[in-house]
Formats: structure tokens, sequence, C-alpha cells
């Protein structure tokens, strides 16, 4: 990757990051690519105050799928993918592209295929929902933080997102 | 002539810049793994601090870190040391074009003010080393995350937000990018500005800026738009007029938190707070100030009950006039880097190509990955263009110029677009509806969060 001869390993506000795309938030509000796995929390069908947190790790392609009380999923068999898990991967492949969900998982989807299950050898993992809920809770607490005015020169590295070209 | 600057370069660049790419890539494989070259470039280093007041502690701190002994205190001379350089390599760029511009320059006369006491910073500071010691390629998904508690921690301590933001970008982007092993192409020059930053700001003694009060008139010539995962910024440039006649540079930004899923046009939702300055953007008016407080660097601390919509405004207009002959601000000695270097240019009678402006004589590049997708400017715009008020920013060896403004004719009719045109909302139809339908994400998780949050 090089701009005009300029390579990408000297440039300070080379792209890290592609920009998510926006989506619908209300069946899954939470998507995350961390620590070794996505996760991410997909609301219930049924009660309002309910939540599922699922987790697909990269590698193994454990699955997991617990309420937000950590009790099972009852859609959920052991390594066949429940609808949680199905919407979860649907959400995070229409937020960051199949690509970058696909390599980060070490999922083997062919390039310019579009089922990331293809790719994907589903065994049981270890819950770990607890920690995947407060990383929700935790993304939450950001829209509850004050905005700020004091200048932050380091923001210069940090061009707002482009439109995903 | 601008073109002459934008071609020249500063003597001793090179050089300066050679020695921190020999740091840079000594991060890539980690402080625990330096080879012989990476001995050289660190001893290279510690040299060039010679003769400055750095020299005793970067001969010392470097000689140990080869030896294998790495402590916060040695991490933060190197810092200290990369941050010089490429300070000197800020300030030989800038006076090139200060020189071309005629534009005056103010020295920094302000006295350090004293730092903030009792910041829980510690927990930054060691998570940065173990960066250091590791490298790029050494970090893993568990190192990558390491920093999570430290950097809660600084988001809920306002004092800390500078370095909470920072840290948060720069930790979402190691933890995109982990394992760092298999990393396709690793951002050298990048990632070491973000670490060196971090390292400074994580310094118990880092001085905090004075502020005076200011009056006048606020002539907007143009908003940049800041963004990462966890923050969403909008840095106005504009002229101050004082009642006693000064006209100068400034600057003021104001930020909010926000989630990666708000992004794009609805970002401007996160800033309903500040409806005063969401206006004056909107319908391109001045801005009446009383009594807003004013930092040496030139950045206002924007308030708004010290500021009031004024008159009608058109940046072009306001540029065409008066940024000929404006004073600018000094940069903060610790912020003076390369690619901090945002100076306000209008620039008319060039010939728009796709990425480029044939200023005759010589080309400018466009730097179209700052084109925000929270504003109406497009690449099409751009190269439609007769006159474009932008930044003009150096990175990675060469200048460009960074559009805030353009003047276009498209279909034979005269087009302006602002990046913030939208600072109320999409002004297009199309782009209104789709905001509209973003927007409720932030609707969303509002409800989500006042439903899990409060139990």
């Amino acid at each position: 990757m090089t701009v005009e001869g300029v390579t990408y390993e000297r440039r300070s506000a080379a792209p890290v990051i592609a920009p998510v795309r926006p989506r619908k938030l209300a069946k899954v509000p939470f998507v995350e690519l961390t620590e070794g796995r996505l996760a991410g929390v997909v609301s219930s069908g049924s009660d309002p105050a309910r939540v599922y947190v699922s987790s697909i790790n990269a590698g193994d392609h454990g699955l997991s799928c617990r309420t937000n009380n950590n009790r099972p999923c009852g859609g959920f068999g052991g390594s066949h993918p429940c609808n949680h898990l199905r919407a979860l991967a649907d959400a995070a492949v229409t937020q960051y592209g199949i690509d970058r969900v696909a390599r980060y998982l070490k999922a083997d989807v062919a390039p310019g295929a579009d089922d990331l299950w293809a790719g994907i050898r589903p065994s049981s993992a270890e819950p770990r929902a607890a920690d995947v809920f407060a990383g929700f809770l935790r993304h939450l607490t950001y829209l509850e933080l004050p905005p700020s005015t004091e200048a932050m020169p380091e923001l210069q590295w940090f061009p707002a997102a482009g439109l995903v070209r | 002539m601008l073109a002459d600057a934008l071609r020249a370069r500063p003597a001793g660049l090179d050089a300066a810049l050679a020695l921190v790419d020999g740091l840079d890539d000594v991060l890539v494989d980690g402080l625990a793994r330096i080879g012989e070259a990476g001995a050289a470039a660190l001893s290279a280093l510690a040299t060039a601090a010679g003769g400055t007041p750095l020299a005793g502690p970067a001969a010392d701190a470097i000689g140990k870190i080869i030896a294998g002994t790495v402590t916060d205190e040695h991490v933060a001379v190197l810092a200290g040391v990369r941050t010089a350089l490429l300070g000197a390599a800020h300030d030989a760029l800038l006076s090139g074009v200060d020189a071309a511009t005629g534009r005056d320059r103010e020295g920094w006369s302000a006295p350090a003010a004293p730092p903030q006491a009792g910041r829980l910073l510690a927990g930054a500071r060691s998570w940065l080393r173990e960066l250091a010691i590791a490298g790029w390629r050494g970090v893993d998904h568990e190192l990558a995350a390491a920093g999570s508690q430290a950097i809660q921690a600084l988001w809920a301590d306002p004092s800390s937000r500078r370095l909470a933001v920072l840290l948060d970008g720069f930790a979402a982007e190691l933890r995109a990018s982990a394992p760092g092993a298999t990393l396709e192409r690793v951002p050298v020059r990048r990632w070491a500005d973000l670490w060196t930053r971090g390292v400074l700001l994580a310094q118990d003694g880092f001085a905090t800026v004075p502020t005076e009060p200011v009056h006048g008139r606020l002539l907007i010539l143009g908003a940049d738009l800041h963004e990462h995962p966890t923050v969403f910024q909008v840095q106005v440039h504009g002229l101050l007029e004082t009642p006693d006649g000064w006209t100068g540079l400034v600057r003021a930004a104001v930020a909010a938190p926000k989630v990666d899923t708000i992004s794009g046009p609805s970002a401007w939702r996160m800033l309903a707070s500040f409806p005063v300055l969401r206006t004056v953007l909107a319908q391109r008016r001045a801005v009446e100030l009383s009594g807003m407080l004013l930092t040496p660097a030139g950045d206002l601390l924007w308030d708004e009950s010290h500021a009031a919509a004024g008159e009608p405004a058109d940046p072009f207009t306001t540029a065409r006039v008066s940024l000929g002959r404006v004073t600018a601000p000094a940069a903060a000695a610790l912020d003076r880097h390369p690619a901090a270097i945002a100076e306000p240019v209008l620039l008319e009678g060039y010939t728009a190509g796709d990425a480029s402006f044939d200023l005759g004589g010589v080309s400018l590049a466009v730097d179209l990955d700052r084109l925000p997708a929270a504003g109406p400017l497009t690449p099409a715009l751009v190269a439609a263009s007769t006159a474009c008020l932008g930044l003009l920013r150096w990175d990675a060896g060469r200048w460009a110029v960074q559009p805030l403004a353009v003047q276009a004719v498209v279909r034979k009719k005269p087009v302006t677009a602002h990046t913030a045109d939208w600072a109320l909302g999409p002004t297009d139809a199309k782009e209104a509806k789709a905001e509209a339908a973003a927007g409720a994400a932030v609707d969303i998780l509002r409800e989500r969060a006042g439903r899990l949050l409060r139990k």
C-alpha cells in the first residue's frame, strides 16, 4: 500500500481500522472483535429486559450463547449455532465486512464468498458471557460521559472516517 | 511563493527523520529484542541528543535499555528524544511555510502552568512500557487489551481526558491488529507517534497550559473533523478579531465520547450540547466571543455561555480579505510534530486533478483520506473545484492539502460545500433520510444503556 511512493510504514496518519459500516442496532446492539473472539449482545425476541451474549472464538471456532444472567440459551446445542449466533455473525459481517471477520476468526472463506458459516468448523467453548456482557456495559458508558472542550492535538492523527468506498 | 516552500526540503530534515526511523524500527520487534542494527540506531539517537539538555539522561537511559533494563524512566527519556527530533522537524517545515505565506508566528513565552496532581497514570505508563518491550510484532490479544482497565480509569477522570482519548484510539488499533506477529503491514511511524505521545502525557509532571479571557469576533474558516471508535471531535479554525485591532489564527474544538457504531453524519448528534457552535457552522455565521478562554497555542476553550451567533460570514470572503495578514500562534513545545501541522490556506487559480492541485510549477497532493462521511465534500467536488479552503499538512515526506471547503462548478452551476454544512443534520434529502435511520442507533443504545446500566 503506497500513496505515490510514500510507504504506509512511514505515514503518521496511516489508516489502520477501516470505518465501520452503518447497520441497524435493535436486534444486535453490540458487536466486537477482541481478545481472540467475535462477541456480541443479541436482544431477546420475547423479553425486552433480556439479552443474549454470544461469541465465536478465533481459531478453534468455539461457540457460546448464554443470557445476561448466565443461563444457557435454549436454542443452542453445543456446537450447533442458534439464531442468536447467526444474528451476531450477520451483524458482524455488515459492520466490519466479511473479509475482516473471516480473517480475525481464521475462517476459511473464499475471496468474494458471502457465507461466513461455510468457513466455520464449530465446536463448543467455555462460556465467557460475564466478560462480554461487562464489555457491553462498558461500551454503553461512553454514551453517558460528558463532552470535552480542551485541545487534543493527538486527534490530528485520527481524521474522521471517510465513506466506505 | 507557496510553491517554493512546498518544493523545498529543510536542511537536516532527512537526517532527523532517519534517527526517528531507527528508533521506530526498534519498536517493531521490541526493546527485549534489540539486534545489532537496533543497538546502533539507539546509540545514534543518544549521540544526536548530545549537546542538548537531554544528553545526560539519553546516554544513561539508552545505555541501560541496550543492556536490557527497561524502566518507566528510561522509556520516558526515549519518548523525549524522539519528540525533540520531530519537534525540530516541525519547526523547520513550518517556518518555510510561514515565510512563503507571510505569516507572523508568535514565540512561546507562556510560563508552564503546574501539572494536575492526583491523576492515576501509573497503569497507563506500565502498559506503554510493556508494549515497548514486546514490540508491535509481539503484541498478542492479551497485551493489546491489557491497558483497558487503566484506560477506563482515565476516562472516569475529566482531567485525564486527553490521555484517555489517545490511548483508547491506540488500543483499538492494537486490538484490531492483534496478533502483531501475523500482521501484514505494521504502521511503524504511526504507532511510534501514538506511543510516544502517550508516554509523555502519562508523566506526572506534564504541564498544563495557561489561559486568558478574550473578547471579539470569531470568523470561521472551516471545520476539521476527527474520529476514532470512541470519540468524535469537530475542530474549528478561524480568525479572531479583537477590539484593539489584533487579528490572529485560533482554533476551537469540542469532542464527545461515542461508540464505533455511531459514525458518519449521525456523529453530530453526539454534540447536542453545543447548539451555538453547530448553528454557526451550519449557517456559516461569525461568533461574538465575550470572555472565552484562549491558550497561547491558539486554542479557545469553547464555552457556549461566552459565545453568541453573529452575522452571516462567508469563510471564503474571510480568507480572501484577512488570511494574508494574520498572526499565527506558536505550538506548545511537546505538541510539535510534523503531523500536527494544520495551517489554514486559501488556494485559487490552480488546475484540479484527481488527487492533486497543480499550483503552477508544483503539484500539491490532495488528502482524499481526510474527506469525512459526516460532511458533503466528495472527491468529485474537489476535482471540480476552482477554489479551496484547506489545511496544509505534512506527512510521510510530502505536503498535502486537506480540503475544508471548496467552490466548484457542477453542471455549469456554482456550488459551495463546507465540511460542517451538516452540523445540524444533512442538507441533502437522501443523506438526511439515511442519517435519520442511522441516527436511531443513538436512541437505541441510549435506551439499552438506561435499561441495563441503572439496574
